[in-house]
C-alpha cells in the first residue's frame, strides 16, 4: 500500500490535514487552537515532562502529550475536555505552589506564560497552605541572571545550551522538589548565543541583566526588524518605550535564524538611542555652520556636486534603497562609491544549520556588492581629487583623514557627526535603521524588510527620502514617496531585484535572483 | 525461604533452592548442581524456539508490571543491521521487595545463566546487568561469578564453544530508584541522569544507546534456564487450575511486623491466607495483623481481610483489590500508625522524583507534607480532599509511573484508614514529638 502522503483528523471539532509525524501540538497551530505548554518548543528537542499539553485522545486511555504525541489518521483530539482541562489546572496549581507570587516585581509580568495560562484556566485560589521552597539568585554569567523561586523546570534553557548551542553548562541539579537549575563547576554562560536562555524561558527564572528593572512589558511597543550586527540578518523585533529602545528580541524566521539571535547582536541597540544625532540640515558658511532648511540644504547639495565626481563613501548598514539611490549618483556622474566593513570574530551556533555570527559586521554588505559598491579596507584611497565626497552614514573612524583634502566639496549624509571630520560643507540629517522602513540583503542574498520602530530626531528622514529629493534637484527623476516607491524602482533597475516588492517580501524576506551563488560564495 | 531459615514444606523452592548453600556461588559447584545445562542447550536451539518455549511457559515479567516474557521477546526483530541489547533489571529498589538481591547473592550463575539465554534468544550480543547502587555484596558476588564464567569461555566471544557472541556486563548503579524505572536504566547506563523517557519509542525500537532492546527483571531471567530444564508444561503447571494466565513459582520477600520475616518461593495461585498465618509465622506475639502491602510499597495497601481472601497471583491480586507488583510485601500490625506509614513512604517517592514531570516533583513533596502535617497533628478535615485530588492529577499523567505509585498509598490508605487520619487531626491521637522520619 503506498504511503498516505498527509494525515487527517480533528482538533477541536475542526479538520486538519498534516504531514505524518507532525505533532498533536504542531497540528493544533495549523488551525488557530494553541495548546497550552511549556516544556515543548519548536526550536529544541521534545522534552514532554511539564505535562502541560495534555489532550484528551479518542479512544485512549490516558491523556496524551501533545508536544510528543504524532498524528494519527482519523483521530479526534479535543484540547478542552474537561478532563483536560482539569489535568492542566493541576499542572498549574502545582507550578504555582512553590512559586512567588511576585508578579508586581518580576521582569517576566506581563510576557509570562505561567501567568497567561493561570488566568486563562488556572484555579483562583491556592490550596498549598505548607512553606515555599526558597533558594537565592544566582549569577549565570553572561548576561544571564537566574532567580529559582519562580523556575518551572521546564528544562528549554539545559536544552538549548545542549544541544543548540552544544556547550553543556547548564544542568538540572538535584531531584524531586528541590531540583534547580545549576551551572557545571567553572562554567559560565559565556557563549555567544548563550543569552536566548533568556527569551526560551517562559517564566522569570531567566532575566537579562542589561534589561532588568528598565521596562514592564506591557509598556513595550515591538517593531519586526533585521539584527544590523553582522551580515547574518536575524530577524528581530525591536522594542521601545518612549521612543526608545529597550531590546532586541529575536523574531522567528525559518529560513534565517530559527528562534535564535546571538548575544552581540542583542547587545548591539545602544546606538540606535545616541543623543548627539544631527538634527537639521545645514549648509557651511562664512560664519560657520547653520541651520537651514531642507529644501535650501538639498539645493545647495546639488549644486555643490553637479558637474563634478561623486564619491560615495558608504556604511554598509545602508539600506538597500538609499544604497540604491547612492548609486544612481555614482553611475549619472561616473564615480565610485565604496565601502570598509568593521571585523570580528564569527561565532556559530552549532545546532542550527547556517547560522553564526558572521565576521562582517554590518547588515548590508551583501546589498551594497550587488548594488555597485566597492569594498575596500580603506575606500579613502580611491577617493580623486576634485571628486565631490558624500559621507553617507560612515563613521571615520580609523580612516586616512588627510586623504578628505582631495575632496573639492564634502557632504554628509549622517545621523551623527563622524568623527575627526574637519570639514562638512554641507550636512543632511538622516534618520538611523529603527526610525526608517527599509531592506537589507543578507549574506545569503535573502532580501529582508525592516519596519520603523521610532521616530527620527528633529529635522532628520530616511535616508532614501534624502537621496529621492537629492536626485531631484539634479534633475532626474525620482518621485518616491514612501519607501516601498524606492524599493520598486530599485527592483525595476537592478536585475538582481527583479520581480521583488515589499509585498511579495512581507517579513520574512524572499532571496535575490541567483542567491544560491551568493551562497556558496559565502562558504 | 531456605536462608536464613529452612524452606517450609508448602514452599516450591525453584529459584531459591540454593539459596544458603555458598558452594552454588562458585562456578565448579553451579555446574554440579545442574547449571548451565540450559545455556548449553539453548545455544543449539533456533533463537525463534527458545521465544517460543517461554511464551509456551506464560512466563511474565517478575518486575512488578507482569508483561508476558515470550511476547516481549519477540518484538526484538534481528538481523535488522543494528546492535540489540539486553538489558537486566537488578536495580531493586522497590521498598519491601528484596528477592532479586537474594539471587545474585546466592546464586549469581542462575542468573548469568539467564541473561545469557535471555540474550541469545532475542540476538542480543551484548547484555547488561544493571544492579542497584546500595547491592555492595552481590555487586561483588556478580562480578567474580561473571569473571569465572568468563574466565571458562561460557560468556563472551565463543559462548560454550557455540562459536556465538554472548557478552555480558556488570553496571553498578548510583542508588536512585527511579533507575529501576527501565528507560531511565538506559539512561543510566548510557552514563546520563536517571531520568525516565517518553514512550513511544519502545525499547524494542529505541532503547539503549537508541538501538532495539530488552529489559528483563532479575527474577524472570532467572527462572529461564530452569523452563528450558524441564520445559513449558512443567511450568504451565504451577498455576492454580482456574487461572492459566499466572505461571511458575514467584518468590515474596516478607518484611514488617511479622514473625518470619524474609524470602519465600511458592506457586503462583497460593492462598495468601495460608502464606502469612502459616509460612510467615503470622503477627508477634500479643499483636494482630492490621495492613497488608503485598506488591512493593506502589501497589494499594489492603487490610488484613482483604488479603485474607487472596490469591498469590497476577490476577488474585487485583482480586483482593491490589496488585502483585513485585511482590514485596509490607505487613503491618495494630501497633503501627498508618497515617505515619504512608507519610514516610510518601516521603521515600518525594526523595525519588527525579524532578521532570510537573505533577511528580511538586506533587510527591506536597503530598508529604500535608502528610507529616497531619501527623504532626496540624490536619484538617479539608485536608483529604486536597491529598485525594493531589493524588488524582499525579496518576496516569506523567512521564513514568513514580507519582502514581506514590499516590496510591495515600488513596487506599485514607480509604481504608480514615479514621485513623481523623483521629489525628481531632486530636484523638497525638504523638508527642512530630516524626519527621528522614
Amino acid at each position: 500500500m503506498a504511503e498516505t502522503p498527509f494525515i487527517s483528523l480533528t482538533i477541536e471539532g475542526r479538520p486538519v490535514t498534516v504531514a505524518p509525524g507532525t505533532t498533536i501540538l504542531e497540528a493544533a497551530k495549523t488551525v488557530g487552537v494553541l495548546i497550552p505548554h511549556y516544556c515543548y518548543h519548536p526550536g529544541l528537542p521534545v522534552a514532554g515532562l511539564c505535562r502541560m499539553c495534555l489532550v484528551d485522545v479518542d479512544r485512549a486511555s490516558k491523556l496524551a502529550p501533545a508536544c510528543a504525541t504524532s498524528v494519527m489518521e482519523g483521530q479526534v483530539v479535543r484540547v478542552h475536555s474537561d478532563t483536560a482541562r482539569e489535568a492542566r489546572k493541576g499542572v498549574l496549581e502545582m507550578l504555582l505552589i512553590n512559586h512567588p507570587l511576585d508578579c508586581p516585581i518580576c521582569d517576566q509580568s506581563g510576557e509570562c506564560e505561567l501567568q497567561d495560562y493561570t488566568y486563562q484556566e488556572g484555579r483562583a485560589d491556592s490550596r498549598y497552605r505548607e512553606p515555599k521552597r526558597f533558594n537565592p539568585v544566582e549569577d549565570f554569567g553572561g548576561d544571564v541572571l537566574y532567580v529559582p523561586n519562580r523556575c518551572i523546570l521546564c528544562t528549554r534553557c539545559v536544552r538549548f545550551m545542549d544541544d543548540i548551542a552544544q556547550d553543556s553548562v547548564l544542568n538540572v541539579s538535584e531531584r524531586g522538589d528541590r531540583a534547580y537549575i545549576g551551572k557545571f563547576d567553572g562554567k559560565d554562560l559565556t557563549h555567544p548565543w548563550a543569552a536566548n536562555v533568556v527569551d526560551l524561558c517562559p517564566v522569570g527564572a531567566l532575566l537579562s541583566k542589561d534589561f532588568l528593572n528598565k521596562a514592564r512589558a506591557w509598556e513595550l511597543d515591538r517593531s519586526a526588524s533585521v539584527c544590523t550586527g553582522c551580515t547574518q540578518g536575524c530577524n528581530i523585533i525591536v522594542e521601545t518605550r518612549d521612543n526608545a529602545v529597550m531590546r532586541l528580541r529575536p523574531r522567528s524566521n525559518e529560513s534565517v535564524n530559527h528562534f535564535f539571535m546571538c548575544d552581540h547582536g542583542r547587545a548591539n541597540y545602544r546606538w540606535m538611542n545616541r543623543r548627539d544625532r544631527l538634527e537639521s540640515p545645514s549648509i557651511l558658511g562664512a560664519g560657520g555652520h547653520s541651520p537651514v532648511d531642507w529644501d535650501v540644504a538639498l539645493e545647495g547639495a546639488a549644486r555643490a556636486i553637479k558637474g563634478k565626481r561623486v564619491f560615495v563613501l558608504a556604511s554598509p548598514n545602508l539600506s538597500n534603497e538609499a544604497l540604491h539611490l547612492l548609486s544612481r549618483l555614482v553611475r549619472t556622474s561616473n564615480g565610485t562609491g565604496a565601502f570598509r566593513v568593521e571585523q570580528g570574530p564569527e561565532a556559530p551556533l552549532p545546532g542550527v544549520p547556517d547560522l553564526a555570527l558572521r565576521a562582517d559586521r554590518a547588515a548590508n554588505v551583501v546589498g551594497a556588492e550587488l548594488l555597485g559598491f566597492t569594498r575596500h579596507a580603506a575606500p579613502l584611497d580611491l577617493l580623486q581629487t576634485g571628486d565631490a565626497l558624500i559621507i553617507a552614514d560612515h563613521d571615520l573612524q580609523g580612516d586616512d583623514l588627510a586623504a578628505l583634502g582631495r575632496a573639492s566639496v564634502t557632504v554628509v549624509l549622517g545621523t551623527a557627526m563622524p568623527a575627526h571630520l574637519p570639514k562638512a560643507d554641507i550636512i543632511l540629517p538622516v534618520a538611523n535603521t529603527v526610525e526608517e522602513e527599509g531592506t537589507f540583503t543578507n549574506i545569503h542574498g535573502r532580501v529582508q524588510r525592516f519596519l520603523q520602530a521610532k521616530a527620527a530626531p528633529g529635522m532628520a528622514r530616511p535616508a532614501w527620502y534624502v537621496l529621492a529629493d537629492l536626485l531631484g534637484a539634479l534633475g532626474e527623476s525620482a518621485d518616491y514617496y514612501v519607501a516601498a516607491d524606492a524599493f520598486k524602482a530599485l527592483a525595476a533597475a537592478e536585475p538582481r531585484y527583479a520581480g521583488l516588492s515589499y509585498d511579495t517580501l512581507a517579513l520574512r524576506g524572499l532571496p535575490v535572483v541567483d542567491a544560491p551563488k551568493l551562497t556558496d560564495a559565502a562558504r | 525461604m531456605g536462608y536464613p531459615h529452612q524452606p517450609h514444606p508448602r514452599e516450591t523452592t525453584v529459584l531459591s533452592r540454593y539459596f544458603g548453600d555458598a558452594e552454588a556461588r562458585t562456578l565448579d559447584g553451579w555446574k554440579q548442581r545442574g547449571g548451565y545445562k540450559a545455556l548449553q542447550m539453548a545455544l543449539g536451539m533456533e533463537p525463534v524456539a527458545i521465544v517460543n518455549v517461554v511464551k509456551d511457559s506464560g512466563l511474565r515479567g517478575r518486575g512488578g508490571a507482569g508483561f508476558p516474557t515470550g511476547l516481549k521477546w519477540s518484538f526484538m526483530k534481528p538481523g535488522d543491521g543494528k546492535p540489540h541489547y539486553l538489558c537486566c533489571n537488578a536495580d531493586e529498589s522497590e521498598p519491601g521487595t528484596f528477592k532479586d538481591r537474594e539471587i545474585m547473592r546466592w546464586t549469581p550463575h542462575a542468573l548469568i545463566e539467564g541473561v545469557a539465554i535471555g540474550a541469545y534468544a532475542i540476538g542480543a550480543e551484548t547484555a547488561y546487568i544493571y544492579i542497584r547502587g546500595e547491592f555492595t555484596e552481590p555487586l561483588d558476588i556478580m562480578e567474580r561469578a561473571l569473571a569465572e564464567a568468563r574466565a571458562a569461555g561460557i560468556v563472551g566471544q565463543n559462548a560454550m564453544g557455540s562459536g556465538k557472541t554472548v557478552d555480558v556486563w556488570v553496571h553498578k548503579g548510583a542508588g536512585a530508584y527511579i533507575c529501576g524505572e527501565e528507560t531511565a536504566l538506559m539512561n543510566s547506563l548510557e552514563g546520563k541522569r536517571g531520568n525516565p523517557r517518553i514512550k513511544p519509542p519502545f525499547p524494542a525500537v529505541s532503547g539503549l544507546f537508541g538501538m532495539p532492546t530488552t529489559i528483563n527483571n532479575v527474577e524472570t531471567l532467572a527462572a529461564v534456564p530452569h523452563i528450558l530444564n524441564n520445559g513449558a508444561d512443567w511450568y504451565k503447571k504451577m498455576a492454580r487450575p482456574d487461572n492459566p494466565k499466572s505461571t511458575g513459582t514467584k518468590l515474596w520477600s516478607v518484611c514488617g511486623n511479622i514473625t518470619r520475616p524474609g524470602n519465600y518461593e511458592v506457586e503462583m495461585g497460593f492462598p495468601f491466607g495460608e502464606f502469612l498465618h502459616e509460612l510467615c509465622g503470622g503477627a508477634l506475639p500479643g499483636r494482630t495483623l492490621k495492613a497488608i502491602i503485598p506488591g512493593g510499597s506502589s501497589v494499594p495497601i489492603i487490610t488484613l481481610e482483604e488479603a485474607e481472601s487472596g490469591l498469590m497471583d497476577y490476577e488474585g491480586m487485583v482480586g483482593c483489590g491490589t496488585m502483585l507488583g513485585s511482590a514485596g510485601c509490607i505487613v503491618f500490625d495494630d501497633a503501627q500508625s498508618m497515617p505515619k506509614q504512608i507519610a514516610r513512604l510518601a516521603r521515600f517517592y518525594a526523595h525519588e522524583s527525579c524532578a521532570q514531570c510537573t505533577q511528580c516533583r511538586e506533587g510527591t513533596a506536597w503530598t508529604t507534607k500535608i502528610l507529616e502535617r497531619i501527623v504532626a497533628g496540624d490536619g484538617t478535615m479539608e485536608d483529604f480532599d486536597t491529598l485525594l485530588d493531589i493524588a488524582e492529577n499525579m496518576t496516569g499523567k506523567t512521564i513514568c509511573v513514580l507519582s502514581d505509585s506514590c499516590a496510591t498509598p495515600v488513596v487506599s490508605g485514607i480509604q481504608k484508614f480514615r479514621h485513623e487520619f481523623e483521629a489525628l487531626i481531632t486530636r484523638k491521637t497525638v504523638y508527642a514529638v512530630p516524626t519527621v522520619v528522614s
